[in-house]
């Protein structure tokens, strides 16, 4: 057990590209944490997804030890967040296990939109932020600009900002100086009942699943018994230990500190990310504020695209349940598509992160439906239905009425885009409710209905915005609507998996574009092909793809036989990647591209 | 049954891979190259026909064709050679066909009078253009007057003359092709091969149009009407199209070209230069070195693969609906064994696009420019 107050947690924000990873990687290296022989850049990124993405998905977390200046010898946790909307609740825990942050930024950039939303992350969980500006090597170095820009636009003082180049060294001491003598010490007794926040799991092969926690007060021993406060499961504490970043065990963690414990715990949806844990007797009885059940706000069907691959895709995707408490699944079955599953999600990228991984890690390849939420339908008769996917839509005749999830949506965003954002949340059936300034900064809240927002909002924001907004929300709870169920037929056949529910009044646009984006997305074939959009038997919006009028090889000799018959081989095989529907083929992509709006 | 080479045809193929320039939009396999050691071409040719003669002793041979590349850049003393050796191994049919590509330059129009002594009958100039201005764009060494001049000596050098045409061209309206087109014709070809542009990935066009370059070519609308154009004013003028590209008098098709189409056998000699023989019951496909060089050096160096019953009747589909008298659906069914869907079939031919009378089956008007896709709906997986 250390002593408090040789202790110091602390997070790094940082936009993608200014150097998170290598700024990690150094303070690794300049401690001796990690011997020269096995370092490899971006160590604390585990999956092939995050490095490419650039995006932190699970917390990683390092310990570094550090003899100061000073003579004394110092503790130094670094949790490493992920810094996603998406994943803005397990950010906020992560944050949470810290006591402060620092704020790296490429000096030859400035300060961007996804530094915000987590600086105000670590603002919001009271952290102690030291400015870094990072890249000083480069010509385009400008630190007195980037640091004008961080008190401006952030409102913190960067006049101590530390000028670092994580790619040279330079900086890395005073980095390490500054965690020291200017982040606060954690608080906490070690003689109280134990308290730890459970800030992020995860399965191990050898291990079973590994907690990563954050002791508040007690101490957590070897071979204790623990509860989880909220699922209220016991389990008997196989190993305690740290990361440095591999696993080195230890006997004890007590206040303050951060490290992972074993138990036995088979699957990862039994803990829960922002759970208390304690110890089963004489624990404590004050859960930690702010939990919240994670809780799959999108949905999806997954199919997979050679029909024979469905077995594959249960087995994929269990596995994957395993270790991701967020993400459900149930299986659908569709006219169109076949056996797959209907699964449920945090958000958009999280739907994307394990839609790659089911097709990288388990070499499925995937359709994706359209995502939905879920509405709550009240029928008739009394009951209430809750609906994920609009293809199980009752009959109009028997609903009373339908209610939609809003969320409240923050969004900060510099004034010259202000414009922008306000059209497009009004675009989106939003209703304002907030508008402040902060600076050159608006801070603009809305009511929006998630299902305007779970698709491409986000995607929409970054462009109209150049990137420069951030954006958070919360759920508010459902409302009723004048919402119908939108069907798409091609070739007069209905297609169930573009099925889309649709606010009444603008039902006609959404049709208009979908049938038009189908148009550009099916390719023409031998005859004209209507496309249309419908609401019951009623046809709000139609295209007319035509008919295919030339398609023929102009030369073809004995020298050609070959390659024309390869030529056809493959134009055959992307066919059968198609999904046909009557006599109508239709590309994968078109099941997401359709929904996808350019205004 | 008969072997391919008795029902379909028997015909032997010469790469020559060099030209004077390389042309803008052309993806076979030509090289420009300043020092030609003609008699070591000649020994190479020469010991692969040896050789092929070896493995087809008793056949008649129908065709023999000079492709290139520019073969009328060839010495006609070693043309004639070739032709020797020929004659000494198979029985030329009667009515055996013997054709040299050329362009129409006053150099090289210079050598017809020595390959026709050689044994060349027909010859497939590579007009491409009836105008300077477009022949420049095209990348072509001669001029309109010269291909004239050309046309004009072939006819009355050698016994038949195919040209060809380039259409559907930057900037090329459907008035300016029926100008053309009808000038071409009055020229009294026996054969006509009428090719729309196509840009090939790895061309200097390909290119260019890659590069957002490339301006005026017509769009699906316009290459089809001037497909059309142009079946019904070689039709009038009495060379109805046989091939989707190719016009002739009846009577007056290549045979050479034939006997690729009806699925017959061929000997493919010279760099990249494919063949497909029928030899002890299995059906050879042959490919050989693209380097120029490299195959001078090991010009018996070749890849042979057997094609199976399927892939037999892929390149049946694919090379006999390119005929106006379509495929035989026995043929298909007893020689290699392939069914088409019914469905399939159905499909095609209640949206017009295929004919059947009897076992012949055959795209219609309708069908032809489409004809990539029927063959993606036709070919079994």
């Amino acid at each position: 057990m250390t002593d408090l107050k040789h202790i110091r947690n602390f997070s790094i924000v940082a936009h993608i590209d200014h150097g998170k990873s290598t700024l990690a990687d150094r303070l690794i290296q300049e401690t001796g944490t990690v011997k020269e022989r096995d370092m490899q850049a971006q160590l604390l990124d585990s999956m092939d997804i995050e490095r490419e993405r650039g995006i932190t998905i699970k917390a990683n977390t390092v310990r570094i030890d550090y003899t100061a200046d000073n003579g004394e010898a110092y503790v130094l946790n670094l949790i490493d967040t992920p810094g996603h909307v998406d994943f803005a609740y397990e950010v906020s825990r992560s944050m949470r296990a810290v006591e402060g942050s620092l704020l790296v930024v490429d000096s030859t950039q400035g300060v961007e939109a996804q530094t915000l939303a987590n600086v105000y992350q670590a603002i919001d969980a009271d952290h102690e932020i030291v400015p870094v500006l990072n890249k000083i090597d480069l010509p385009a170095s400008d630190c007195d600009r980037v640091a004008e820009q961080i008190e401006d636009v952030i409102g913190i003082d960067a006049t101590g900002a530390i000028q670092v180049s994580a790619k040279t060294g330079q900086g890395i001491h005073e980095t390490l100086e500054a965690i020291v003598n200017e982040l606060p010490a954690p608080q906490g007794d070690p003689d109280a009942p134990l308290k730890a926040m459970l800030v992020d799991s995860w399965y191990d092969a050898y291990l079973g699943v590994i907690v990563l926690i954050r002791v508040i007060d007690g101490k957590l021993k070897k071979g204790e018994r623990i509860r989880m406060m909220h699922t209220d499961a016991v389990y008997p504490v196989d190993r305690i230990g740290v990361f440095r970043p591999q696993m080195e065990m230890i006997d004890e963690l007590g206040p303050g500190e951060i490290g992972f414990l074993t138990a036995s715990i088979k699957q990862v949806r039994d803990t829960r990310v922002g759970d208390t844990v304690t110890h089963e007797k004489k624990g404590t009885t004050d859960a930690l504020p702010g939990f919240k059940p994670a809780q799959p706000v999108v949905f999806c069907g997954l199919f997979p695209v050679d029909n024979a691959e469905f077995e594959d895709l249960r087995d994929s995707i269990e596995k994957l349940a395993l270790n991701d408490a967020s993400f459900s699944s149930e299986m659908e079955t569709s006219a169109a598509l076949g056996f797959g599953f209907r699964c449920g999600f945090l958000g958009l990228l999280h739907l994307e992160v394990i839609r790659d991984r089911i097709e990288r890690e388990y070499n499925i390849e995937l359709i994706t439906t359209a995502p939905s939420v879920i509405y709550h339908v009240y029928m008739k008769d009394g009951e209430k239905i809750e609906l994920h996917n609009p293809a199980d839509m009752p009959d109009l005749s028997k609903v009373d009425h339908l209610e939609e999830p809003r969320i409240k949506a923050t969004i900060l965003v510099p004034d010259e885009y202000l414009g922008d954002v306000l059209k497009l949340c009004q675009d989106r059936r939003g209703i304002q409710i907030d508008l402040t300034y902060a600076g050159s900064r608006a801070m603009v809240v809305y009511d929006l209905p998630l299902n305007e927002v779970v698709f491409d909002f986000y995607d929409r924001l970054k462009s109209v915005t150049k990137g420069y907004a951030s954006f958070d929300y919360q759920m508010e709870g459902y409302r009723e609507d004048n919402l119908v169920k939108m069907s798409i037929l091609v070739n007069d056949e209905p297609v169930d998996a573009l099925s889309t529910m649709v606010h009444r009044d603008r039902a006609e646009m959404r049709g208009r574009a979908m049938v038009e984006k189908l148009k550009d997305l099916i390719p023409r074939h031998m005859f004209k092909i209507p496309i249309q959009a419908a609401i019951g038997g009623k046809v709000i919006a139609r295209e007319t793809l035509s008919a295919m009028r030339k398609d023929v090889t102009a030369k073809c000799y004995g020298g050609d036989a070959t390659r024309k018959k390869k030529l056809l081989e493959k134009q055959k095989a992307g066919k059968k990647k198609m999904r046909q529907f009557g006599k109508v083929d239709i590309p994968q992509e078109a099941f997401i591209s359709a929904l996808k709006m350019d205004s | 049954m008969p072997e391919n080479w008795q029902e379909a045809g028997f015909g032997l193929y010469l790469h020559w891979p060099f030209c004077a320039a390389k042309c803008p939009y052309c993806d076979f396999n030509s090289h420009v190259s300043s020092s030609i050691d003609q008699d070591a071409w000649q020994a190479a040719y020469l010991s692969e026909i040896d050789r092929y003669a070896a493995l087809t002793p008793g056949r008649v041979l129908d065709s023999v064709y000079f492709g290139g590349g520019t073969p009328s850049l060839m010495r006609p003393d070693v043309v004639s050679a070739l032709l020797d050796r020929v004659a000494s191994h198979w029985t030329l049919a009667n009515d055996v066909e013997i054709t040299l590509e050329a362009n129409p330059t006053s150099i090289e129009a210079a050598n017809f009078a020595g390959y026709r002594a050689g044994g060349v009958n027909r010859v497939s100039i590579g007009v491409q253009a009836l105008n300077d201005e477009d022949l420049r764009r095209l990348g072509r060494m001669h001029s309109m007057e010269e291909a004239k001049q050309a046309l004009i000596l072939a006819k009355t050098t050698f016994e038949r003359v195919n040209f060809d045409l380039i259409y559907a061209r930057q900037d090329q309206s459907l008035d300016a092709w029926r100008a053309e087109l009808t000038q071409a014709l009055a020229m009294e070809p026996d054969h006509l091969s009428l090719y729309q542009l196509t840009i090939e990935p790895g061309t200097a066009f390909g290119d260019r149009f890659a590069a957002g370059g490339l301006h005026g070519l017509p769009g699906d609308d316009l290459s089809v009407d001037q497909f059309f154009l142009t079946q019904e004013l070689c039709e009038k003028a009495g060379l109805p199209a046989y091939e989707v590209s190719n016009h002739a008098k009846p009577g007056q098709e290549s045979r050479h070209n034939l006997v690729y189409w009806r699925g017959g056998d061929w000997i493919g000699i010279g760099p990249g230069a494919h063949g497909r023989l029928t030899l002890g019951g299995s059906r050879i496909g042959t490919e050989t070195e693209l380097n120029p060089l490299k195959w001078l050096a090991n010009p018996a160096q070749n890849i042979r693969e057997t094609l199976a019953l399927d892939e037999q009747a892929t390149e049946y589909l694919l090379m006999g609906l390119r005929l106006q008298e379509g495929i035989d659906l026995l043929r298909l069914r007893t020689r290699y064994g392939v069914t088409l869907k019914d469905s399939k079939i159905k499909d095609l031919l209640e949206l017009s696009l295929i004919e059947i009378e009897g076992d012949i089956l055959k795209t219609s008007r309708e069908g032809r420019p489409v004809l990539n896709a029927i063959l993606r709906e036709l070919v079994p997986d």
